[in-house]
């Protein structure tokens, strides 16, 4: 049994506009001590995932249908008084936005204190001496000091430090990136994966990192999945999505990056803009911009398709690849 | 880029202070941009990159004299500008290109409007654009170079996408038919996709209309890819200017060798095998810039040296210009 198993998981939105499928059947498992990259670009459905593992949706946004199993428990329909448990707790979320997800009027020792107090039987005291032991973890000098200050008084990676801080007081299984470095400079990203690497290493939990930068996941990655319009396209290990990918929308994001290969070349770029997820098609979601598409894309949906232990993808085109090559060898 | 080309835009020693208020009626200087040199060649692509608050924005806007420099000078096409009257012109021959597509399009003015708008204030330069029809086909020219559809002249921005927007302001810039464009972070707020789709746009327009850009972004890899020349900023100063290809594989200031060590590489291969520099402490505040050199405080060569005196920005190797004391030793 894995630490958390999410099976077709449907989200939606119920607006003025009509029903806006942002997810539409993740499945994943996810096992102590990996770390899952989820990538995709805006609208793809990678945050709500998260959010739907943590049911923090906004009043509009649903959990459909589909599972999601914390060891073995079922978190959809569990309740408020069950979440409550689970989140902070056992499973804690760090947001993008730095700046915002802390308040600016409490001091940065009583929002730590706040979360530890809330989460585990520790006194006041006992509170305070995990709250400095966690800003001493994630390297933050003088934290005695930094208890005393408010946000305001932090750096954008300071406060982001702050806030991984809080979410692995309680020493939490999972830990929930949603673009943590993406609000920051380059050299402050690199130190914090870094910092998220070590205490990863450390404690043991799992990690799911939402990006849409593929170079975050090849720092950080064991498995990833690529999401397209709420659904994933493809899902593997690192070494299999980055050297063999095998969907035309993971295929053309490799393609659009510019890299040390593609120097005074063209790049090659998706063509088209993402979907409307109000309009979706019938077939394959991402067929209105694949050069590859054929009928059958348009017409139907691909349905998941193992290509071997480490790599499933839902595009036709392996179907029709393993037709043919089963076709040869027939 | 050959030999024989002449520099379209020189700038000289570029001040551009901010007087911040301190309350009691006190003031103090904000550095923003301190001291920056550097020629942009006809039909090139120079690179700006640093991160967030070094001033390269900044360095941008005073150049196009959207703000009144503090100090130094800048030469365009020969011809240094000084009065109203030469920033009127210069305003004609360049142009800017603004990084959030979102807030840089008045909502309430159609496409057709947002794009003919700078004709209209300069028309007393583009005097045949007051013939309604004549406008209404550069409008639809411009669409055109930047591949937008014809049909959506009459829309409202908020009708568009991020990347449709980002044209918007593209084909805005193109108006007035510059030679020059500061390009202010023009992909950073779009998606990987649409991201590579405007890059290679302004590539195939600097082909067809001669452009010179002056590219100003925080993605290295991005920089690297369109541009000829890249030059690196810390705290309002330039600290290493050379070829594309040399600032990224064979950088010789340690502020240069950390940020390029710090990109995330998107092969898992490279990434894990690459060893980071790691820099210690945060950036400075440009209100109390640290005396000397001013990368001292995070710097791993920094020597008490270092403290007292700024480093000179020399050309270190033919075309390669770095501003620290200690470059030959740390680079033998």
């Amino acid at each position: 049994m894995a630490l958390l198993e999410v099976r077709d998981l449907h989200t939606s939105f119920f607006t003025d506009a009509g029903e806006v499928r942002a997810v539409n059947g993740v499945s994943f498992d996810l096992d102590y001590g990996k770390v899952l990259g989820i990538v995709g670009e805006s609208g793809s459905g990678k945050s709500v995932t998260a959010y739907s593992i943590m049911q923090i949706l906004a009043n509009t946004g649903k959990i459909v249908s589909g599972s999601i199993k914390y060891n073995g428990q079922e978190l959809v329909g569990a309740g408020e008084k069950v979440m409550k448990e689970i989140r902070g707790n056992k499973i804690s979320i760090i947001f993008q936005d730095p700046m915002t997800s802390l308040n600016p009027t409490y001091t940065i020792g009583r929002q730590l204190r706040e979360a530890i107090l809330l989460h585990t039987d520790r006194n006041k005291e006992e509170a305070k001496a995990r709250a400095i032991e966690m800003l001493k973890l994630v390297n933050i000098n003088e934290p005695e000091k930094r208890m005393k200050q408010y946000p305001h008084e932090f750096s954008g990676g300071m406060r982001q430090r702050m806030m991984i801080a809080m979410a692995l007081a309680c020493e939490p299984d999972i830990l929930i990136a949603d673009e943590p470095t993406t609000a920051l400079d380059v050299t402050i990203q690199a130190g914090i994966l870094e910092l998220m690497k070590d205490i990863q290493k450390k404690i043991g939990m799992a990690i799911i990192m939402i990006t849409h930068d593929l170079g975050v996941v090849a720092q950080m990655c064991d498995e990833v999945i690529v999401m397209y319009a709420g659904s994933i396209c493809e899902q593997g290990t690192e070494d299999e999505i980055f050297y063999n990918p095998c969907h035309e929308y993971t295929k053309g994001l490799m393609r659009s990056i510019p890299t040390s290969d593609n120097q005074g070349e063209k790049l090659q770029p998706i063509t088209g803009t993402p979907i409307d997820l109000l309009n979706m098609p019938k077939g394959c979601a991402f067929a209105p911009r694949c050069d590859a598409a054929m009928k059958i894309c348009i017409r139907e949906k691909c349905e998941r398709f193992q290509i071997n232990d480490d790599h499933a993808a839902a595009c036709w085109m392996n179907v029709k690849k393993a037709a043919e090559e089963g076709g040869a060898t027939a | 880029m050959s030999e024989q080309t002449r520099p379209l835009i020189q700038v000289k020693n570029l001040k551009q202070y901010f007087d911040i208020n301190m309350g009691f009626g006190k003031a103090k200087p904000l550095k923003a941009v301190d001291d920056i040199s550097f020629d942009i060649m006809e039909g090139e692509t120079l690179g700006l990159v640093g991160e967030s608050g070094c001033g390269k924005t900044t360095a941008g806007r005073s150049l196009l004299h959207l703000y009144k420099p503090t100090g130094g000078e800048v030469i365009f096409e020969g011809r240094p500008i000084k009065t109203k009257k030469d920033i009127a012109d210069f305003r004609t021959k360049a142009t800017m290109v603004f990084q959030d597509p979102y807030s840089s399009l008045d909502p309430r003015m159609t496409v057709s409007d947002i794009i003919a708008e700078p004709l209209d204030v300069n028309i007393a330069y583009h005097p045949e654009y007051k013939d309604k029809e004549k406008r209404r086909r550069r409008v639809l020219q411009l669409m055109e170079y930047v591949g937008l559809n014809s049909e959506h002249a009459a829309r409202y921005a908020h009708e568009f996408s991020g990347g449709q927007r980002q044209r918007v302001g593209i084909a805005r810039a193109l108006a007035v038919n510059p030679d020059f464009i500061v390009c202010d972070e023009p992909v950073s707020a779009l998606d990987v996709s649409i991201q590579a789709q405007v890059i290679n746009m302004f590539d195939d327009l600097q082909d067809k209309l001669g452009l010179t850009y002056l590219f100003i972004a925080h993605d290295l890899l991005v920089v690297r890819h369109i541009s000829d020349r890249i030059a690196v900023m810390y705290l309002g100063r330039m600290v290493e200017l050379a070829k594309a290809s040399d600032i990224y594989d064979h950088p010789l200031h340690p502020y240069t060798k950390a940020l390029i060590s710090a990109v995330p590489v998107p092969d898992p291969k490279v990434a894990k095998a690459n060893k980071r520099i790691s820099l210690t402490g945060e950036i400075p505040s440009p209100l109390n810039a640290p005396p000397g050199c001013p990368f001292h405080t995070r710097c791993p060569y920094a020597k008490d040296s270092c403290k007292e005196s700024m480093p000179v920005f020399d050309e270190i190797e033919t075309g390669h210009y770095v501003a620290c004391h200690r470059v030959k030793e740390i680079n033998d």
